[in-house]
């Protein structure tokens, strides 16, 4: 059919009269030149010049048309629109589900640089003040492993041997005790928390001076106790609790005096025992702990 | 050339135009734009000739440059001598059925080519990564699906008004 010649309605006199070879280069070379006269042109005049002013009327004119054609058009657009938004829905919301995951990791991110920063800030704070026991220096450590179970007190922080770190040597934060080194290596160093079964740390009540051992109960959880208080003390609530650091000859506690380490959250006198039964809540938040202060003792 | 089948002819190439520089310029499928004016352009040389095909290029050409705002003259020196061609392959050997799709594939390469050359001549160079490899095979199955339909299209249109019954009778010279 597309190739059927009777379809095509060219005269046969119409070659003749208007397509004869030298007809058509003239058309053709005046037509060329006519387009690079007006490349020219437009190229060396300003842009306020003749052909730029004809072109300017030109599109004004062209515009009615324009404005036609787009109207007539846009239903059609809006449905290829809407059908081209329905194919590249789903990878667009594979995209911007990818996009919320990276942001949402990015906010989390954000946030523990946050909080770490105010817990670094808090070190700052109280390396610097007054509060800080004398003899010592503070090695701010990150904390790199934290307890796999609340039955394993233990945490690996990233300084070590090469950092001046000794076995024993006091851990703190800002808010108060957290344990002591129990293994060292180059680089890490392991420390027991206080939540640990195994610490135990002469403690004194500042407000009554009475003189116990903080210890953790058995079971789970951060309470510890001020334990080996006797009952004629007159511990109360709210007490705070400090390290006694006491020395006798040669010997003495590896923690330095007054380091906070609680405050008393409940007071009990069980008639079966000869001491009274005071829980200490701690200061320290050990479920957040991302850095600590290790004392190290100065030579 | 009748003055009808010029105005046919005109009109066919006018509003190809203004629908390319307004609507379908916009319209992009996998990195293609569908050239609607070329393939009219196509049609009309194939079935007009090489002098219809230059004017009609040349006057589209001028449009779309001021519709465009573009340089005056690049798109009418272009499709001018891409409508002159056509028409001369249509006036020679461009009559069998695959003369539509084969021109319209052709002259969509080569413009391609053309207006690369054209705009790196004037220093308006766009990449030609992106506009031989990125746009130009899309671009160039839109215009081959286009062709038939436009080419039928535009015979039609250019066939109303002329006497085409088909011959009923045949008198035998003795």
């Amino acid at each position: 059919m597309l190739g059927s010649s009777s379809q095509r309605s060219t005269p046969a006199s119409y070659s003749s009269r208007f397509s004869g070879p030298v007809r058509r280069r003239i058309v053709l070379g005046v037509l060329v030149v006519v387009s690079l006269v007006l490349i020219t042109v437009y190229f060396r005049e300003t842009p306020g010049g003749a052909l730029h002013n004809i072109q300017s009327a030109g599109s004004t004119v062209l515009r009615p048309f324009e404005v036609a054609a787009t109207r007539v058009a846009h239903p059609f657009q809006d449905l290829y629109n809407y059908l081209r938004g329905l194919v590249h829905a789903k990878s667009e919301r594979d995209r911007l589900q990818a996009e919320l995951d990276k942001t949402r990791q990015r906010l989390i991110q954000y946030q523990l640089a946050v909080q770490n920063n105010k817990q670094l800030r808090a070190s700052l704070h109280y390396i610097s003040g007054r509060r800080f026991p004398q003899g010592f220096r503070a090695l701010t450590a990150e904390i790199i492993s934290k307890p796999p179970s609340q039955f394993e007190q233990h945490v690996v922080i990233g300084a070590g041997s090469a950092d001046g770190i000794r076995d024993d040597d006091p851990v703190v934060s800002a808010d108060g005790l957290v344990g002591k080194v129990t293994k060292v290596a180059a680089n890490q160093a392991q420390v027991t928390l206080l939540t640990d079964e195994d610490s135990a740390v002469s403690a004194l009540d500042i407000d009554t001076q009475a003189e116990g051992i903080v210890k953790h109960g058995h079971g789970p959880g951060t309470n510890l106790f001020l334990d080996q208080v006797p009952k004629s003390e007159h511990v109360t609530l709210n007490n705070r609790i400090v390290t006694a650091g006491w020395h006798q000859g040669d010997l003495s506690s590896i923690y330095p005096k007054g380091i906070p380490i609680g405050i008393v959250s409940s007071v009990g006198f069980p008639s079966t025992d000869l001491y009274a039964r005071v829980q200490v809540t701690p200061y320290v938040d050990f479920s957040s702990l991302d850095s600590v202060i290790v004392l190290v003792a100065k030579k | 050339m009748s003055v009808l089948d010029g105005a046919k002819a005109a009109a066919l190439l006018f509003v190809a135009a203004v629908i390319q520089v307004s609507v379908l310029n916009s319209v992009t499928v996998i990195g293609g734009t569908p050239d609607l004016l070329l393939i009219t352009l196509c049609a009309v040389a194939l079935l007009r000739g090489s002098i219809f095909g230059a004017v009609g290029g040349f006057f589209a050409g001028l449009i779309v440059d001021t519709a465009t705002l573009e340089t005056m003259g690049v798109t009418a020196l272009l499709l001018t001598l891409a409508g002159y061609w056509i028409g001369r392959y249509g006036e020679t050997t461009g009559r069998g059925r695959h003369a539509p799709v084969l021109s319209v594939g052709v002259v969509t390469i080569l413009y391609a080519f053309g207006a690369l050359l054209v705009r790196y001549l004037l220093g308006q160079g766009g990449s030609p990564r992106v506009v031989l490899l990125d746009a130009l095979p899309p671009s160039l199955l839109f215009n081959l699906l286009l062709a038939i339909p436009v080419f039928l299209f535009c015979r039609w249109v250019l066939s109303l008004g002329h006497d085409s019954q088909p011959v009923r009778e045949v008198r035998l010279i003795e």
